[in-house]
């Protein structure tokens, strides 16, 4: 079979195995789901949120760009780093090193299943906004072309940064502490649980440089009303610039994978 | 060439770490495993098995020496060679702490489609005596059962050679003969298979030949009915007399008996005739080497 065939193979197994385990499930597949409903419930007696000049939306409308930019974080990066690291240290890579498996396959598998349960989660997130909070979606088929291109190389992006964090944690128990403090810290600085306009200046510039800001930047230009670009760095949304972060992480993420992955701790 | 070796190892030696701290696993091991044969590598933990066995099955370099594997040098494969050489191979790993929460027939049928060849899933299933339990999660079985789906995923791509490292642990006994069984008709199929275990009766049922190893060096080699010499095996005679335990090799202990009951005019105390099992030469060989590891050991040390 052809690494392409045998990688669709492991896609159909891992998705499987990704919603028989409570921790993906609830830490990263749930988890944006439920701060979005924690989120807006804590405001929802706070009114709008919006800007000078500019006419404010309620609170569901503005925590669900954020939301889903963290679900695509989770998706990739925590989902992959943590999970690749337990299965290194459980003797999972090992037997699957044992047999004629590709790598790349494997990595197929990983990345298919993050952008397969990634996008479900993106639905699922949207649907949940619309019928609990009664989020007005964006009618411009265009916004939703954007944010099917910011979701697949996001999910890409951040999946290869998963593949090679799995590298760094000594142990699989060490791997939630290594990865979640990361994801959290990125959360908090790059626009997800706090607005990002209302962060200071020097906070904005630590979040520019990793791809969460960005995603999350991509996302407000999708779901909120064009006028809340003014609040934006420079007042605009900067998609090229998305993209090409995105990109430039995604490069970073393949070069590390390909220079660190191993099926098992070599020696020395 | 039809009498093919499938492993060749001469020379193998392998460290852990580097200079001075260097800690030799494996320090000058040869042997060979013909095919259709099932060798057998027996030592106590930290001998330096897993260390030899890992580096035939391609996860370790090696320090020094040459190594063939069905025909190659593992250390020297990469890409589709690589990968072609492991779809001949079946390896089963000592157990671990895998967690996997797919069913024993997902796990087959995914690890069915990465070999060009594989056999049945169900016959497969079967084979290992969990056809009932084909559709339960692998996480909730026992780790007997979950043994059996190591086994199991070693055999599903129909190898040439299979390394079978500690098969059996975790087995009640019927399971271990049930294994037995299987691993003799893999073997009549044509499989070479290389089993490393330390349940020495398992080793004398299944093994054409075994090979020992204590230190890091091979102590002895040879077919299991030979292995220690005929001096190892000459038939030991145990009784009690004068307030102690006496004992006496003998190549006729029909005869000794004979005399102690003449001796005792009747039932000697105690009596015993125990022909050594390859256990007990497997542990006289392992006491020896250790004896002379240490005199070794004493004498080297520098001026």
């Amino acid at each position: 079979m052809s690494t392409v065939s045998l990688g669709f193979v492991r896609t159909k197994y891992e998705f499987v195995s990704y919603f028989r385990e409570f921790d993906s499930v609830f830490f990263t597949f749930l988890f944006p789901i439920i701060m979005l409903g924690i989120f807006t419930a804590a405001f929802s007696g706070s009114g709008t949120i919006g800007g000078p000049g500019i006419t404010g939306v309620d609170f569901g409308t503005y925590y669900l760009p954020g939301m889903v930019a963290a679900g695509i974080l989770l998706s990739g990066v925590q989902s992959l780093a943590v999970g690749i690291a337990q299965e290194k240290s459980d003797g999972t890579l090992k037997r699957l090193g044992g047999t004629p498996l590709p790598p790349l396959s494997y990595f197929v598998g990983k990345l298919l299943t993050s952008l397969v349960t990634g996008a479900m989660q993106l639905l699922l997130l949207i649907l949940f906004a619309r019928v609990l909070f009664g989020v007005q979606l964006p009618t411009d088929p265009m916004k939703w072309l954007e944010l099917l291109w910011i979701l697949v190389l996001g999910i890409l992006t951040c999946g290869l940064l998963g593949i090679a964090l799995s590298a760094v944690p000594r142990s699989g128990r060490s791997a939630t502490a290594v990865v979640i403090p990361l994801v959290l810290f990125l959360q908090f600085i790059s626009g997800v649980y706090l607005p990002f306009s209302q962060l200071p200046g020097w906070m904005q510039t630590v979040a520019s440089f990793f791809p969460l800001k960005w995603m999350a930047q991509g996302m407000r230009s999708v779901f909120l009303p064009d006028s809340f670009k003014t609040l934006e760095v420079g007042h605009a949304w900067h998609l090229g610039w998305v993209a090409m972060v995105l990109l430039a992480w995604l490069v970073v993420g393949l070069v590390v994978t390909r220079l660190t992955f191993r099926w098992i701790r070599k020696d020395a | 060439m039809i009498t093919e070796h499938v492993v060749t190892v001469r020379g193998l030696r392998k460290s852990y770490g580097i200079g001075p701290n260097a800690v030799a696993a494996v320090s000058g091991i040869d042997f060979t495993i013909e095919r259709g044969e099932v060798f057998a590598l027996l030592g106590p933990n930290g001998a330096g098995k897993s260390s030899t066995v890992e580096i035939l099955e391609g996860y370790h370099d090696r320090t020094g020496g040459e190594v063939t594997v069905l025909g190659v040098d593992p250390q020297q494969l990469h890409g589709r060679a690589l990968l072609d050489w492991k779809t001949r191979l079946g390896i089963v790993l000592q157990s671990s702490a895998e967690q996997n929460t797919l069913t024993v027939r997902q796990m087959l049928r995914q690890f069915a489609a990465f070999y060009p060849r594989p056999r049945d899933v169900d016959e497969v299933i079967a084979a290992v005596g969990l056809t009932e339990k084909a559709s339960a999660r692998v996480n909730k079985l026992s780790g007997g059962q979950r043994r059996r789906v190591d086994v199991a995923l070693g055999f599903i791509g129909r190898p040439e050679l299979l390394f079978l490292d500690e098969p059996t642990t975790g087995f009640d006994p019927e399971a271990r003969r049930e294994f037995w069984g299987l691993v003799r008709g893999l073997q009549a199929e044509g499989t070479t298979i290389l089993l490393t275990t330390h349940y020495l009766d398992e080793a004398a049922q299944l093994a054409n030949r075994v090979g020992i190893i204590a230190a890091g060096a091979l102590v002895d080699i040879g077919p299991v009915g030979e292995i220690g010499g005929a001096e190892a095996r000459v038939p030991i005679v145990r009784w009690r007399e004068g307030g102690g335990i006496r004992e006496e090799r003998t190549h006729e202990p029909g005869r000794l008996v004979a005399e102690l009951a003449a001796r005792f005019g009747g039932e000697p105390p105690e009596l015993e005739v125990i022909r050594p099992s390859l256990e007990d030469v497997y542990l006289q060989l392992i006491h020896t080497s250790k004896a002379e590891h240490r005199t070794a050991a004493t004498e080297e040390v520098p001026a």
